[in-house]
């Protein structure tokens, strides 16, 4: 649906040129929610704007539904813009008008007539649950409000394609949410496929399918969320997981492990998907005859799965610490040794 | 007393009063019609073509800036004699109010101009960024973002250049243009009538009160919602 490839952008200013991005490629499939998660400054920004073409690459090339941009001509861009629709951090309406409007501005452009157009908005809105802010200045809605209406005027054209640039970043945890449940019913009731960039884990977390993670104009990682965040590889995935999952001894508890005076091992098991099925911890204390103190627990769901993560103190002699270890490790849980 | 138009307030009659009153209207309405018309376009090419707008064009920006600065850097009475054969070409004459017409537009149109183009530049980037986004041609942002999105502020923008033409036509009193300032000029300071001339300038004072009020109240108006 979306194919960026080996996209490079290099920003020359007074102080010296920053490379945005460098080298960037990124492969986003019909259906998916595709999220890429970066501090502010990676290039996210720059990148999701590739694909509508409001920044063009020094290299590479975007190719979206099969049409490569910099081939189209103006009018030709105007019309695949049409397709992809774009929701803003900072919502971007027009606060002179009312939410009517500002849903029927897309339409209007397109010169679409006044029954055609009406019938649509009265659509959206029913579709963001707004259809009683109709005639309501802009101005008057809360945050979340003006959200549902930015996403509400990017689908009026019926677009394949939604861009979300930050779209939660300037909202509350609570209407944070609700947005995130509209965005992951306009791509299972619309289908349309979802590009979005963010630097809240939660985001990712609650609807993205795959993800990227982005670090000074590069992608460090990317593929199936569960994947990505189940093994994380560099060290920004790892600041970015921790952030949802805690996978850390807690302090207080720490004091006490360093007062022990018998023979432990602290590891860190996690569970994912199908592995949590697995009663691994009951079957080391049986057969190994270890005692087993839990200093941290945590479950998150994550794309309809779920992710535990276990430290757990082994007590007992240490052959039977590392034959418990071989357990874990044949039952496919992940596992690592902490020192403390 | 069997007209009231023989009236004498000041030494004038009040035909006199009304009939230059109306001269001042008729040269601010009309200038300020056609210098907002020739203003918008050249705030739009200054903003369009600027550095980052939406069609950059340095030679364009250039040329407008300068021509803006030049005609703003002479002083009305002079401008009034040196195009005086641009006015004559135009209107056949260079006397009268239709005369004046022509200094008053090619004086007020770059101030408006400029006061246009700050307003224009107060909107957000992320509005065009949304707009380009949408796939809206030039012609559509300026008509559908652009302007109504800054109509607000346009307008407090005009009032003040409104005010300014006041002054200005009051000057075109010296070209034979008529108006409350050819009054004050003519009938009270040649003629040493200081009464006259006091209710000139309470005349001038209180039309440029019922302005700003008139336009402070549209802006405010338009800027409600947002």
């Amino acid at each position: 649906m979306i194919q960026l490839e080996h996209i490079s952008k290099r920003y020359i200013g007074h102080g010296g040129s920053v490379d945005a991005l460098k080298d960037v490629s990124v492969h986003v499939e019909k259906g998916d929610i595709y999220g890429i998660i970066g501090f502010s400054g990676a290039g996210k920004s720059t990148l999701i704007r590739m694909v509508n073409r409001l920044e063009t690459p020094d290299s590479g090339t975007v190719t979206v539904d099969g049409h490569r941009l910099a081939e189209l001509s103006k009018a030709e861009l105007r019309q695949t813009r049409r397709k992809i629709g774009m929701v803003f951090q900072q919502f971007n309406l027009l606060e002179s008008k009312t939410v009517f409007q500002n849903v029927a501005i897309p339409l209007i452009l397109e010169g679409a007539d006044k029954e055609k157009i009406a019938a649509r908005v009265e659509e959206v809105l029913h579709f963001v649950e707004l259809e009683d802010k109709k005639d309501t200045f802009v101005s008057q809605l809360s945050g979340g409000q003006k959200q549902r209406v930015g996403i509400a005027r990017a689908l009026a054209t019926e677009p394949t394609i939604l861009l979300c640039d930050e779209a939660t970043s300037a909202l509350d945890p609570q209407t944070t949410e609700s947005i995130l449940q509209l965005l992951k019913r306009v791509n299972r009731e619309m289908g349309v496929t979802i590009l979005l960039i963010t630097h809240q884990m939660k985001v990712i977390q609650r609807i993205c399918n795959k993800v990227a993670v982005m670090e000074v104009g590069q992608i460090v990682e990317q593929g199936s969320v569960l994947e990505v965040f189940g093994h994380p590889q560099a060290e920004v995935t790892r600041r970015f997981v921790r952030t949802v999952i805690n996978d850390q001894i807690p302090e207080s508890i720490l004091d006490l492990v360093h007062g022990e005076l018998r023979h432990y091992r602290i590891e860190r098991l996690k569970f994912i998907g199908a592995s949590v099925k697995k009663p691994v911890i009951s079957e080391i204390c049986k057969t190994q005859d270890l005692e087993v103190n839990v200093l941290g627990a945590t479950v998150q769901e994550m794309q309809d799965s779920v992710m535990c993560v276990f430290i757990l103190q082994l007590f007992g002699p240490e052959e039977k610490i590392l034959q418990a270890e071989r357990l874990i490790d044949e039952a496919a849980v992940l596992r690592e040794r902490v020192e403390v | 007393m069997d007209n009231i138009l023989e009236t004498k307030i000041f030494n004038v009659t009040l035909e006199r009063l009304l009939l230059n009153g109306g001269q001042t209207l008729y040269m601010v309405g009309w200038s300020l019609l056609f210098g907002t018309v020739i203003g918008t376009a050249l705030a739009l090419a200054l903003v369009l073509c600027r550095k980052g707008g939406l069609a950059e064009n340095r030679v364009i920006y250039t040329i407008v800036s300068v021509y803006i600065n030049v005609v703003r850097s002479i002083p009305f009475v002079i401008l009034l004699v040196t195009i005086m054969p641009i006015t004559r070409a135009i209107v056949g004459t260079t006397i009268g109010s239709t005369a004046a017409l022509v200094p008053l537009i090619v004086y007020i149109s770059p101030y408006l101009a400029r006061l246009i183009e700050n307003s224009l530049l107060e909107i957000s980037p992320g509005i065009l960024e949304a707009a380009q986004a949408m796939g809206a041609t030039t012609p559509q942002i300026i008509r559908y973002f652009l302007i109504p999105e800054t109509l607000g502020s346009t307008v407090l923008g005009l009032t003040t250049g409104t005010v300014g033409l006041l002054g200005a036509s009051a000057m075109a009193g010296y070209v034979g243009g008529g108006g409350i300032g050819d009054l004050a000029l003519t009938y009270g300071y040649e003629k040493m009538n200081t009464p006259l001339m006091i209710l000139t300038v309470v005349i001038l004072v209180i039309l440029v009160q019922l302005l700003q009020l008139s336009g402070n109240a549209l802006s405010r108006k338009l800027r409600e919602h947002r």
